[in-house]
């Protein structure tokens, strides 16, 4: 007989149940669970601030690839791209004591930091590339960030599907050293697809939540006002975890 | 006393619901970038050591492409999964499981011996007096349970960002992210390997016999 298609008939059967059950509030109560439970799960074996691992110039992959958006075809951004970027402005607001509009001559003067790091996507794929970019954490030093603040949310130049990208994080991954606005990647200036003219670094994260064309970042309480409450583009739009880590 | 303990029977199926969950959320997780590279980056087709097929529907969970959905099913089970494997390690340490039924004699090792009990499975012949395992069911139930389940798990966490960081010294034991993605890969299918011989050893040799003693335990003395 078929046996081969008896035991496909077994698995779709098994597969569409999965799917309605994948479709219940339980199931998303007990998801949002496991995230919460692999992040602390993360901070709790790696103890206070772990590090991502960091390479040498001789592990760089040869090329960095752009994913998502990698291009912005806009008249005004491609004017800005041709020029080096004059213009351009990242906003610093939200619950600060002193909100700021920096441009890249500043976000360059400010101390730097230079790392070489492995980026994984959340497809499975991993480059590996050295960025340079004052860390986020001297940034939110400035504007002075208010004690009712708990998350960073940032704001993007690129949109998909007519909406503006979007991510967020928890102060423990904003402060951390390595979480850094990137403004070079393997000593030159960003390219196009890899988020020019600004992007952010969260090391310990896959590639959804390290923005690119960043434009604002914004302290605030809750994600609950941000997009659909999700915390992300992609949060909102496909289900993808909020805590990036895993 | 049973033939299989509690802990054991409790295990030997939240372990099939988890190894298959895992297995067809995983599929659909392989359909997002089905390459595999070796080292720690990889991304184009020209640094892939395998394009992996793309799996229809029927195999995967859920039953669409799906990678958020997909990743919840696949890290929620991944807690059940590992959580149960270590319960029923401690209770087999604990009821002499391993000791007794697992690890094999010095005697088992013989080429002799090996050779006859190869030949004995050849031809069908799955009676056997004494130990309740043979030397190849030994040395199978051994190579899952302490090489392919618990890599497993920790290739499974040398894959991830978080726990790279975390425990760096990992991702470096299976020679980087990619590498350890692919181990993740190649033991996955080791495993359902194991998991058709296990169920076609158990349907040509007493399958109901077998079954409901999994279930209900069995008697020792019924062992043959």
């Amino acid at each position: 007989m078929k046996r081969r298609s008896v035991l496909a008939g077994i698995a779709a059967a098994f597969t569409a149940g999965c799917t309605k059950i994948g479709e219940t509030d339980t199931f998303r109560g007990l998801v949002d669970g496991a995230e919460t439970l692999h992040r602390g799960a993360h901070r709790l074996v790696g103890g206070r601030r772990p590090m991502a691992r960091e390479f040498t110039v001789a592990d760089l992959s040869p090329d960095f690839r752009g994913n998502g958006t990698i291009a912005i075809p806009t008249d005004a951004y491609q004017a800005q791209l041709a020029a080096g970027f004059p213009a351009w402005r990242l906003a610093v607001t939200g619950l600060v004591e002193r909100p700021l509009s920096l441009s890249l001559d500043h976000l360059q003067a400010l101390p730097q930091r230079t790392q070489i790091t492995r980026h994984d996507c959340v497809e499975g794929w991993s480059a590996i590339g050295q960025w340079t970019g004052p860390r986020l954490a001297t940034i939110l030093q400035m504007a002075r960030l208010r004690e009712d603040a708990r998350y960073i949310v940032f704001r993007c130049a690129d949109t998909l599907a007519g909406v503006p990208y979007y991510e967020s994080c928890d102060l423990d991954d904003a402060l951390h050293p390595q979480t850094l606005i990137a403004h070079r990647l393997n000593g030159e200036p960003l390219p196009e697809k890899n988020g020019a003219p600004l992007r952010l670094r969260i090391e310990r994260q896959l590639g959804y939540k390290h923005a690119k064309y960043l434009t604002g970042i914004e302290a605030v309480a809750s994600l609950d006002g941000i997009g659909q409450g999700g915390g992300g583009y992609w949060e909102d739009r496909a289900g993808y975890q909020w805590y990036g880590g895993i | 006393m049973k033939r299989h303990a509690l802990s054991t029977r409790l295990w030997h199926w939240v372990n099939l619901l988890s190894l298959i969950v895992l297995f067809m959320s995983g599929l659909n997780i392989s359909n997002a970038h089905p390459r595999l590279y070796w080292g720690q980056w990889g991304f184009a087709p020209e640094q892939a050591w395998l394009e992996v097929p793309r799996f229809p529907g029927w195999a995967t969970i859920p039953g669409y492409y799906n990678l958020a959905a997909a990743r919840d099913w696949h890290v929620l089970f991944a807690w059940v999964f590992a959580l149960s494997l270590l319960a029923f390690m401690i209770a087999s340490l604990m009821n002499g499981h391993f000791r007794r039924d697992i690890a094999t004699r010095r005697a088992e090792w013989a080429p002799g011996a090996v050779w006859a009990d190869i030949r004995a499975h050849v031809r069908l012949q799955f009676e056997h007096a004494g130990a309740k395992y043979n030397f190849l069911q030994k040395a199978a139930y051994g190579v899952v349970l302490f090489v392919l389940l618990p890599a497993m798990i920790l290739t499974g966490m040398a894959i991830s960002p978080g726990m790279g960081a975390a425990w760096p010294f990992l991702t470096d034991v299976f020679g980087g992210r990619q590498s350890a993605r692919s181990i993740h890969f190649i033991a996955a299918w080791s495993l359902l390997a194991f998991l058709l011989l296990h169920v076609a050893l158990v349907l040509i040799h007493k399958p109901l016999k077998h079954l409901r003693e999994m279930i209900t335990g069995g008697r020792e003395h019924e062992a043959a």
